[in-house]
């Protein structure tokens, strides 16, 4: 029970901060909506009610985008036909295989800043493990049977990724380069070498003059989870609910996870108490390019199928914004890279539906995250009351916090 | 003005940190505020300044009841607060400091009037003989002048009670005299003082009546006329406390710590350590004095294997370590209580479990391939707590809620939880009241009689007389004498100090 409580308390001010952050939303489809505003002169009343009307419908269409259409789930459940069912969870499927590379990555970079590591790398060793999967699957065409090469694959993946992620962490711990410098422009360099490797015959796409890889579904592909026609949602979030697990272990079940949060915390503390400070560094940032690398990997094996430059989609830099707005928690990066999905697929819905912008989805993501990292602001708009703090607490914020969810 | 604080209450998330606290002082008046770290001294000024408000209870200023919403209400009122932690701009100079935020304006446009600003901080400076330079950049002046310029600027706001936070906490002897007699010329003025210490003999030498608290409630009041320290000292803790703690003469066995010819360089490369032999036994306290800087840190790291020596020896038990990394020296079984427990000694936002078990994690029962057993790291934690009479809530509470002398207790009680073959201390009792004092200075011999290597090093010369079974002095980065028995006098040591060789002194 007061467990339960703690968790509600700690989940208050990330949960108004989205609530905020959608009401902002509105009021900026309501300023913007140009066709109703233009009335305001003619027909006052009618004109806020139709502003108003927009932004419910732009939020219907978003809701129903992310979760379903009732109607279309009343339909499936009269039927009952596999055709009818699969149109009914689609979005809600859609968004959970929006989030599956949000989670590999959130967890990525929670694990880096967790050890104090500010990785912005997560989008180039994400593309990087992509690029060593699509090598291998293609290479191995013929030459094994499927399943082989898709786990081949997805290994080669995480651990190209893990290579991309230990070069910054090796560059800090040995001279000191800072990692938000390196991983930047590694993330340059990921893009680029993706580029080169398309230029190659045997990865591009026949026929094709854009950078695409060959289609990689008929020689490896990562199972789906429901046996329904088009249905993208696959065993990668599985996996990813799976390496959520594994981290939360990691980080505070076993030693090496302490070492990590203990430099992250304060590097001469650990020094003192025997830790290896480079050494915590190094592993941080290649655990963390391997989660990338793993989303890369069940991109190309699964959702997308082939590779291109613009896999990601700004994937690694969404990434840093939902590990801070979980806290830097396993489970809070699970429940956020959900929202970041279910917003990601119920927004495509509402600029089809509605003719609002998916634009929108980023200055909400952008509002989310403000108000998360000032939550004097959300306590000051709702009044959530909250006790002082003891006074010796008062004065610091802790960068992240220590206690295992 | 006569001040008075009637049944103030104030609670934080698990601690009562003022329970109906009442005190009062006539203008005029220093009232001593002792108390140990934590027993609600600093939120009780908190609460006087403005910062905080009580839950209850009322503040009386000549009998009349104020209420502070915020600081600036208490300033109002005429209370002044010296923080511990000085709250000056380093680059601006000492009247735009003292006036910032109370600048007295002049013209259409409302421009700083520096002149009439600057002849009011001199004609103040002048009546109460602080001896403050008005032009003169903060940056450029000593910690004592900079706490005059804090005095300063309560008093050029009109404050008529000041309270002053431990004052003495950064300053030296001499500073401490200087300060003393600057309360005494605000008091004969009519300025009624507030001064918060947990030093024995400040509140004796300086104040006309003393509270004493504990754990948020007012354990008694002296007049310093008729009380001891002694008195004090218990009324502070609750218990009979020992100022000096009693040992036996040491019992040296064989050689633990053995140093020759060590040579080691300092941050800026230049050599710290230059030629520094010593020998530690087992069952012996070895205080290392010497003024602070004279290459003390550099030695300490150099044998718990922070820092790489430049040429000698290091070995402990017979094991070289002049090479070793830090969790090698410790896992010989050397305890090393750092000098800056906050920054080296604690993670201050992970918990007192996680903390406790620091430089052991690695090792069962804690943990066994890399898992850590959670019962075991909790009921090591616990065990820890106990034994150690750590305050804290629970040991899941993050270390930097603590107060300074439960943190290093935590410190302690980990180096502590393992057998230990060597001890070294960095300024172990640095910032710590009495009660933590007693409390470190007696587990120090405890581990002695036990048999355990002993090195302190140390810049009091009251404790390194009260704790040391030989005193080796350090000057220049060489140890300068090694005195024992009755050589070791506070005369002796201060020449050593001071540089000058001591004929007598044995070599080790």
């Amino acid at each position: 029970m007061k467990r339960l409580r703690e968790l509600l308390r700690k989940a208050l001010v990330p949960t108004l901060s989205v609530l905020t952050a959608f009401i902002l939303g509105g009021i900026v489809i309501i300023v913007t909506d140009f066709e109703h505003l233009s009335q305001l002169g003619t027909d006052p009343i009618g004109a806020v009610l139709g502003a108003i009307g927009g932004v419910l419908s732009g939020y219907g269409a978003m809701l129903a985008g992310a979760f379903g259409d009732p109607e279309r789930i009343q339909e499936a459940l009269r039927t009952g036909a596999p055709r009818d069912v699969a149109t009914a969870v689609r979005p809600i499927t859609e968004s959970l295989v929006s989030s599956t590379p949000l989670i590999f990555t959130g967890l990525g970079v929670a694990i880096s800043f967790r050890a104090g590591m500010f990785n912005i790398g997560a989008d180039g060793q994400l593309i990087i493990g992509a690029l060593a999967s699509t090598i291998v699957t293609i290479l191995m065409s013929g030459a094994a049977p499927s399943e082989v090469i898709l786990i081949l694959a997805i290994a080669v993946g995480a651990l190209a990724g893990a290579a991309w992620g230990f070069v910054p962490g090796f560059l800090k711990a040995r001279t000191g380069a800072h990692e938000v410098i390196t991983t930047i422009m590694l993330n340059y360099i990921a893009a680029l070498v993706v580029f080169f490797a398309l230029r190659s015959d045997t990865l591009r796409a026949p026929g094709s003059t854009s950078p695409v890889s060959r289609n990689l579904t008929p020689i490896a592909d990562v199972p789906t989870l429901l046996p329904l026609p088009g249905l993208r949602l696959d065993m990668g979030f599985i996996v990813a609910l799976l390496m959520a697990v594994v981290v939360s272990w990691l980080l505070f079940r076993t030693t090496v996870g302490f070492e990590l949060r203990a430099s992250g915390f304060n590097l001469t503390a650990a020094r003192y108490a025997g830790m290896s400070a480079g050494g915590s560094m190094m592993l941080a940032m290649a655990l963390s390019g391997g989660l990338a690398g793993l989303a890369g990997a069940f991109l190309v094996l699964g959702t997308v199928g082939q590779l291109s430059i613009d896999l990601s989609g700004g994937v690694g830099f969404n990434a840093i914004a939902l590990a801070l707005l979980a806290g830097l928690r396993p489970s809070g990066v699970v429940l956020a890279a959900l929202l970041f999905g279910a917003l990601t697929s119920g927004g495509k819905t509402m600029n089809i539906v509605s003719g609002v912008p998916f634009d929108l989805l980023f200055f909400i993501i952008a509002m989310v995250i403000m108000f998360v990292a000032a939550p004097g602001l959300i306590r000051t708009i709702w009044r959530v009351r909250v006790p002082d703090p003891a006074p010796e607490v008062a004065s610091v914020t802790p960068v992240a916090p220590s206690d295992p969810v | 003005m006569r001040l008075e604080l009637r049944e103030i209450n104030k609670r934080f998330p698990g601690v009562l940190a003022n329970d109906r606290i009442s005190i009062s002082a006539d203008r005029g008046q220093v009232l001593g505020l002792l108390g140990e770290n934590g027993a609600g001294k600093t939120t009780l000024m908190n609460i006087l300044s403005g910062l905080y408000k009580p839950d209850s209870g009322q503040i009386l200023i000549d009998d009349e009841e104020h209420v502070f919403n915020d600081p600036a209400a208490a300033i109002r009122a005429g209370v002044g607060m010296v923080h511990q932690h000085f709250m000056l701009v380093p680059v601006f100079d000492v009247v735009e400091a003292v006036a910032l935020g109370a600048e007295t304006v002049s013209g259409p446009v409302g421009t700083f009037d520096r002149a009439a600003a600057r002849r009011r901080i001199v004609e103040l400076s002048e009546q109460y003989k602080l001896g403050v330079d008005p032009d003169a950049r903060i940056e450029s002046l000593p910690v004592g002048v900079r706490q005059r310029v804090e005095i300063l600027k309560a008093l050029y706001r009109h404050s008529d009670i000041l309270v002053l936070d431990e004052p003495s906490a950064v300053l030296t002897p001499y500073e401490t005299e200087e300060l003393f007699t600057i309360i005494r010329s605000l008091t004969a003025t009519g300025t009624t003082i507030v001064f918060i210490t947990h030093k024995l003999d400040e509140v004796l030498e300086v104040a006309d009546n003393i509270v004493v608290l504990r754990r948020g409630r007012v354990a008694g009041t002296a007049d310093p006329k008729t009380t001891t320290r002694q008195q004090l000292a218990n009324l502070m803790v609750g218990r009979d406390v020992e100022l000096i703690v009693p040992k036996g003469p040491a019992n040296p066995g064989d050689v633990v710590l053995s140093i020759r010819n060590l040579r080691v360089r300092d941050d800026r490369l230049e050599m710290a350590v230059d030629g520094v032999d010593l020998e530690v036994r087992a069952g012996e306290i070895v205080a290392v004095a010497g003024v602070q800087g004279n290459g003390q840190t550099e030695l300490v790291e150099a044998i718990t294997g922070l820092r790489t020596s430049d040429a000698g020896e290091i070995t402990i038990g017979g094991v070289h370590v002049e090479r070793a990394n830090p969790r090698t020296v410790s896992d010989l079984g050397v305890a090393h209580i750092p000098e800056d427990r906050a920054r080296d000694g604690l993670i201050a936002y992970m918990t007192v479990a996680e903390n406790y078990i620091l430089d052991t994690y690695h090792r069962e029962p804690y943990s066994r391939r890399g898992m850590f057993d959670l019962d075991a790291v909790n009921a090591g934690a616990a065990k820890g707590v106990k034994d150690f009479d750590i305050r804290t809530p629970s040991i899941h509470t993050i270390a930097a809620s603590l107060s300074g002398g439960n943190q290093q207790k935590v410190v302690v009680a980990r180096e502590f939880s393992v057998p230990v073959q060597l001890v070294v201390a960095a300024q172990p009792t640095r910032g710590l009241d009495v009660g933590s004092i007693e409390y470190i200075h007696r587990r120090l011999v405890e581990q002695r009689d036990a048999g355990a290597a002993i090195l302190i090093v140390c810049t009091e010369l009251d404790e390194v007389l009260a704790v040391g079974d030989r005193v080796a002095v350090m000057f220049d980065g060489r140890i300068v004498g090694i005195l024992s028995g009755e050589d070791a006098t506070y005369e002796n040591l201060g020449m050593l100090m001071g540089g000058a060789t001591f004929g007598e002194g044995h070599a080790a």
